[in-house]
């Protein structure tokens, strides 16, 4: 397990730099409660109205804000900063000494850096999920867990996808950080089931801007309205993202000349 | 006054030229920008939808109020607390402070100008929304003059005191986390995320007498023509004191505040 191995060396060294401002855990604690917070009101507040929202009942939303939080945890832990010192790296040209590494340039890139606090996220979503969960009772069984653990792991794998093919073009354009605010903008919209959205902000969300199959479906599984074809046409998805963004990422590789020499 | 004229409008294009280097930034700030009240405005629709209305608002008095809160938040935002922390981290406050008149000034001036490029962006999606929601608006000349100066205030509510907030830079390094306060309490009471009417009793109370209501909501009940005229005297009333309080503040706290100033990083 080469991956592993290489994953912890830079959880390692992102703890040892991260330890240095141990204050800073507690800003992130802060920080994360009060998101979870403000979140959480808000849908106190539209619950206090209704009882359902597009078909989703209070324990449901809570356990999909749940999911929102612990792949948002995730994203902003490891890839998000690696990825985003990845595009550092094409403008300065520090990328050339990641390449001269044994190990692939593209694993490497992508988990090179490694906020630990951002676990605070990932543990107040689970903590939501598990929370709501209890709320919502027997309905889970193994075939819904088994469901949400492939559906999450498909969501992730396509989030990533898009990540790595939005940071790659930085080896065409030079000012694109901004890019990844577009992600960000809908990822943020993914907070909600996207059943519920209008027809063109749906589409946008499931197949421009994937951020559905990181949130909703693994939701969905949860609460037993995830049918087989969803999850299939989800697989399916991620494997055909991984393996597009690979190929694009090999390619945009072909065209870096470096900027250092 | 002409020199102040003067003032501003050199100021006003220096930022203007600056920052329409920018506009594929801005195309996808909008998409933020945008979003968010769509995205409220969906849910309180689909709440709306499932039982008639809520308090008394129905889905196409949502969209109205939405899209309105849309050209409210845009016209009085101000970007002043996320910028002054690294101003003082990194030391550039030093140039403003070199310079012979107060840093607000320019300040307010690449507000504006930015104002009035993102406008320009804005629209197509404004009448893109007005197109695909189908907002119910009832438009009455008096309400669209009251709207004025109540926007006008607005934003001087807003962009006062959130300059008088961000001086806490001076004092700590770390002003992230009362940003992050101000933020999630100013989105829940100053209607963005939902219309008060929709609020508890005592949040509701809570924002009739604290700013925030100001900065958004009240110019867009009063564009709406939502509110009684005792009401909206009353709402001039608390724009007015909150810009006196904010100002003031600004005006006893900047000297001593700027000599703090050390210059880290320079």
């Amino acid at each position: 397990m080469r991956f592993l191995r290489l994953f912890l060396v830079f959880t390692r060294l992102g703890a040892l730099s991260d330890l240095a401002y141990r204050a800073n855990f507690w800003f992130q604690v802060f920080e994360s409660l009060l998101n979870l917070g403000a979140a959480l009101a808000l849908v106190a507040l539209v619950f206090s109205q209704t009882d359902q929202v597009a078909g989703w009942r209070l324990e449901e939303m809570a356990a999909l804000l749940g999911v929102y939080f612990l792949v948002l945890g995730v994203l902003s832990m490891v890839i998000a900063p690696s990825l985003t010192r990845f595009m550092e790296d094409v403008q300065l040209g520090n990328l050339d000494l990641m390449l001269t590494k044994p190990a692939d340039a593209q694993l490497l890139v992508s988990i090179q850096e490694v906020r630990i606090w951002k676990v605070v996220d990932v543990v107040l979503g689970l903590g939501l999920l598990g929370f709501s969960l209890a709320r919502l009772g027997t309905q889970v069984g193994a075939a819904e867990a088994g469901g949400f653990g492939l559906a999450l792991l498909a969501g992730a794998a396509i989030v990533y996808s898009l990540w790595l093919v939005l940071t790659t073009l930085c080896f065409w354009f030079i000012r694109i950080e901004n890019i990844v605010m577009i992600f960000w903008s809908l990822y943020w919209a993914a907070r909600w089931p996207v059943g519920m959205y209008p027809g063109w902000l749906r589409w946008t969300l499931t197949l421009v801007v994937p951020v559905a199959f990181a949130v909703t479906v693994p939701a969905e599984a949860l609460s037993g309205r995830l049918g087989p074809a969803t999850l299939v046409g989800a697989l399916a998805l991620a494997v055909f993202a991984l393996a597009f963004s690979r190929w694009f990422w090999r390619v945009g590789l072909r065209h870096y000349s470096g900027a250092s020499a | 006054m002409t020199r102040l004229a003067r003032l501003y409008g050199g100021l006003f294009r220096i930022a203007f030229l600056e920052q329409i280097q920018y506009r594929a930034s801005n195309v996808i700030w909008m998409i933020g920008m945008v979003l968010e009240p769509i995205v409220f405005l969906v849910v309180w629709t689909s709440v709306a939808e499932s039982r008639g209305d809520v308090a008394g608002l129905g889905p196409r008095d949502f969209a109205a109020y939405y899209i309105v809160v849309l050209v409210v938040n845009h016209l009085t935002f101000s970007w002043i607390m996320h910028v002054f922390q690294y101003r003082i981290q990194q030391g550039s406050l030093s140039f403003e402070l070199l310079r012979p008149v107060h840093p607000i000034h320019n300040d307010l001036c690449a507000n504006f100008a930015y104002k009035i490029q993102m406008l320009v962006i804005l629209t197509p999606a404004i009448v893109l929304m007005i197109i695909g929601f189908d907002p119910r608006f009832d438009l009455q000349l008096g309400s669209l003059l009251a709207f004025v100066p109540a926007l006008i205030l607005g934003f001087a509510v807003r962009f006062l005191f959130e300059w008088t907030l961000a001086l806490a830079a001076f004092w700590t390094t770390r002003t992230m986390a009362m940003n992050q306060i101000y933020f999630a309490v100013m989105t829940f009471l100053s209607g963005r995320i939902a219309p008060l009417a929709v609020f508890p009793d005592l949040l509701r109370d809570a924002a009739a007498v604290l700013p925030f209501y100001y900065m958004v909501a009240f110019p867009v009940e009063v564009f709406l023509g939502q509110l009684a005229p005792a009401e909206m005297l009353r709402g001039f009333g608390f724009q007015v004191f909150w810009v006196g309080v904010a100002a003031a503040t600004i005006a006893s706290a900047w000297r001593f505040s700027a000599r703090r100033f050390t210059a880290v990083g320079a």
